[in-house]
């Protein structure tokens, strides 16, 4: 039985990474906060020979290169019109809001923003709820079909949806729930169930079974025990999961794609690619509206680095 | 967590544990909302698309709601349909470019980060951390404005360099051209994710053994290929496959960036199973080609699955 609750333990390297668009590994955060282990160090200790310069320029060149595609989408969308359609790119300018009043100006633009709230945040916390039970027993509980579980649920973050859209709109449409918020709310559900699961299940599984057994011989139920002792020490475990969840509703396209055509019942990924064709050369407008699309999802990275980060490595040290 | 190994269970929980194993149904009730829910929507969908392909569907069917069997016609059609194998072999061709792109620059700039100063390196993580941490939506759009005909900036710095021809040079006239800036899209929100876990798996490693190598009178590259190399072989090959595996089934990319076009010239397997249904009406079809793809993918996932188990297995002490 011993060996049923190692497997339990150690998840694999990064639970989270399944789906395409949620970015997963925890570890950019403390990558890059961590002091060099190599390379420098060693070379320091090899001797006093100096060393070139040539990667520190490289490196900022490259940083340059990645972020340039950022900074020209936000650049754009604080340039007035003059300085946006030219031949040559204008690096100098005075910021102006037009573009933002544009963008949030358009037709039904609070509708996609509510739409698009309410499935990420529906999708989320019910995905939460689901997979906490699943993921307490999965991690604490002896039962036959247990290991059979784990791979359904590792197969299931691969699962390739963008290629069931075309059967998935059927279905809907067959229930005749196309255009509906709740269709996507579930299908989303659904979609971040797997990773949350498998997410969850490594954080319950690396809270001590003493607590637990602790806080039983004091009397309290297996209920007891969980809402008690293992539910609030989760809290940076559910932060988390729940972030990685939001990053994967919010950015989500193929699925709004075929289920919900309709202007009302759109979400704003949808609304970002029509707004382009809809407003042809106004580049502009279209990137305010990239980047306020984007800003939720930047906070969110920000977040995921320091709080969560923060919140283990505090709880590691506790315990 | 293995701290318990070999000890018995503590007085107080063996009786828990014990009437747990004698079928007690809680693990039952808790693990049902999650299988229903995955069976309800994705195993349905995994099987009526099995089913939808052996179907003759198109907007008829779709209308009058019947159901009417084809046998393997519509495997057939798409087998003898030139358009799938240029797809076929586009994408094969498409996921290998990216996938090789993808690994030889993330695996350069995850050595490069750990080679230079933390000042240098903190802003280099932090570019990457902004690349990666775009929508792919958002991303689609910029790259539309980055190489607009017009007024894009790829233009300027094409002729910038001295290239001519680039006054007002179309990106997306044709297929391989709309490919390609959807390759240095895709390697540019991908590359960030491999570079970063790279460097992270690189500083768990001791110094020691660097040291220990260049004592030896090793280079950089003969300590690359022969100590650092083999001992991040699992973090190389699991990382490839997730590459294979997302790039294969990309459809966001593809499809936001030109619809597929022009004349369905960038479609891959997955904008063509989405072209031939939503586009076409022939529902069939479209089940068939996706059922391919997921036959195709299936391949790369095992392979992936299988490197998993082994290092969850080789993960136990």
């Amino acid at each position: 039985m011993s060996t049923t609750d190692r497997a339990d333990g150690t998840g694999l390297p990064d639970p989270g990474r399944t789906p395409p668009a949620p970015p997963p590994a925890v570890s950019a955060g403390p990558a890059a906060a961590r002091p060099g282990a190599w390379g420098r160090r060693t070379a320091r200790r090899a001797g006093p020979r100096r060393r070139p310069l040539w990667p520190e320029a490289l490196a900022l060149l490259l940083a340059a290169v990645f972020v340039f595609p950022v900074y020209w989408m936000f650049a754009t969308s604080f340039k007035s019109n003059s300085q946006v359609l030219t031949r040559d790119p204008v690096l100098w300018f005075t910021p102006t809001f037009e573009h933002y009043a544009t963008a949030t100006g358009v037709e039904l633009f609070w509708v996609y923003v509510r739409n698009s709230v309410t499935v990420t945040l529906g999708a989320v916390l019910l995905a939460l709820l689901v997979a906490l039970a699943a993921s307490f027993a999965l991690a604490r509980l002896d039962f036959r079909g247990r290991r059979g579980m784990v791979l359904v649920v590792m197969a299931a973050q691969m699962a390739p949806w963008e290629i069931l859209i075309i059967v998935m709109y059927l279905n809907a449409r067959d229930l005749r729930m196309l255009n509906s918020l709740l269709t996507l709310t579930v299908v989303y559900f659904v979609m971040a169930l797997p990773f949350t699961v498998w997410m969850l299940r490594g954080f319950i599984a690396a809270v001590p079974r003493e607590l637990e057994e602790s806080a039983m011989i004091d009397g309290c139920g297996r209920g007891g025990a969980f809402f008690r002792v293992i539910f609030p020490l989760l809290a940076p475990g559910l932060m988390a999961t729940s972030l990685f969840g939001f990053i994967m509703a919010w950015n989500e396209y193929a699925m709004v794609l075929v289920l919900n055509k309709a202007p009302q019942a759109a979400t704003l990924p949808l609304w970002l690619t029509r707004f382009q064709t809809n407003f042809g050369n106004d580049w502009g407008a279209t990137m305010a509206a990239s980047s306020m699309f984007t800003v939720p999802v930047l906070l969110v990275f920000l977040i995921l680095q320091r709080r969560v980060t923060g919140g283990m490595a505090a709880g590691a040290v506790k315990g | 967590m293995t701290a318990q190994t070999g000890q018995r269970p503590s007085p107080a929980s063996a009786p828990a544990r014990e009437r747990l194993r004698r079928g007690s149904s809680l693990p039952y009730l808790l693990i049902a909302p999650a299988v229903l829910a995955l069976a309800a929507v994705l195993g349905y969908a995994l099987v009526r698309n099995v089913a939808i392909s052996f179907q003759e569907f198109g907007r008829r069917e779709l209308i009058s709601r019947t159901t009417r069997w084809a046998g393997p016609d519509n495997y057939l059609r798409v087998l003898e349909d030139q358009r799938f194998w240029s797809a076929t072999a586009r994408t094969f061709a498409f996921m290998a470019v990216n996938v090789v792109l993808i690994m030889v620059l993330g695996t350069l700039i995850g050595l490069l980060l750990g080679r230079v100063r933390k000042a240098v390196r903190l802003v280099l993580s932090l570019a990457l951390v902004a690349a990666w941490a775009m929508p792919v939506v958002a991303t689609v759009t910029v790259f539309r404005w980055l190489f607009d005909t017009q007024f894009g900036v790829a233009n300027w710095a094409m002729r910038t360099v001295g290239l001519s021809g680039y006054d007002q040079h179309n990106w997306f006239g044709s297929g391989l051209s709309t490919l390609t800036v959807v390759t240095v899209l895709v390697v540019w929100a991908s590359v960030p994710f491999v570079a970063l876990n790279l460097y992270a798996a690189l500083t768990t490693v001791g110094p020691e053994i660097y040291e220990a190598a260049r004592v030896d009178g090793a280079s950089a590259v003969r300590i690359f290929v022969s100590v650092v190399g083999p001992m991040m072989k699992p973090f190389f090959l699991i990382t490839t496959f997730l590459e294979v595996i997302w790039v294969f089934k990309a459809f966001v990319q593809v499809y936001a960036m030109n619809g597929g076009g022009p004349n369905r010239e960038s479609e891959t397997l997955p904008v063509m199973a989405y072209i031939e249904g939503m586009g076409q009406n022939q529902y069939g079809t479209a089940a068939a080609i996706s059922v391919l793809t997921l036959l195709i993918l299936l391949v790369a996932m095992s392979f992936w699955f299988r490197l998993i188990l082994r290092q969850e297995k080789e993960g136990q002490p």
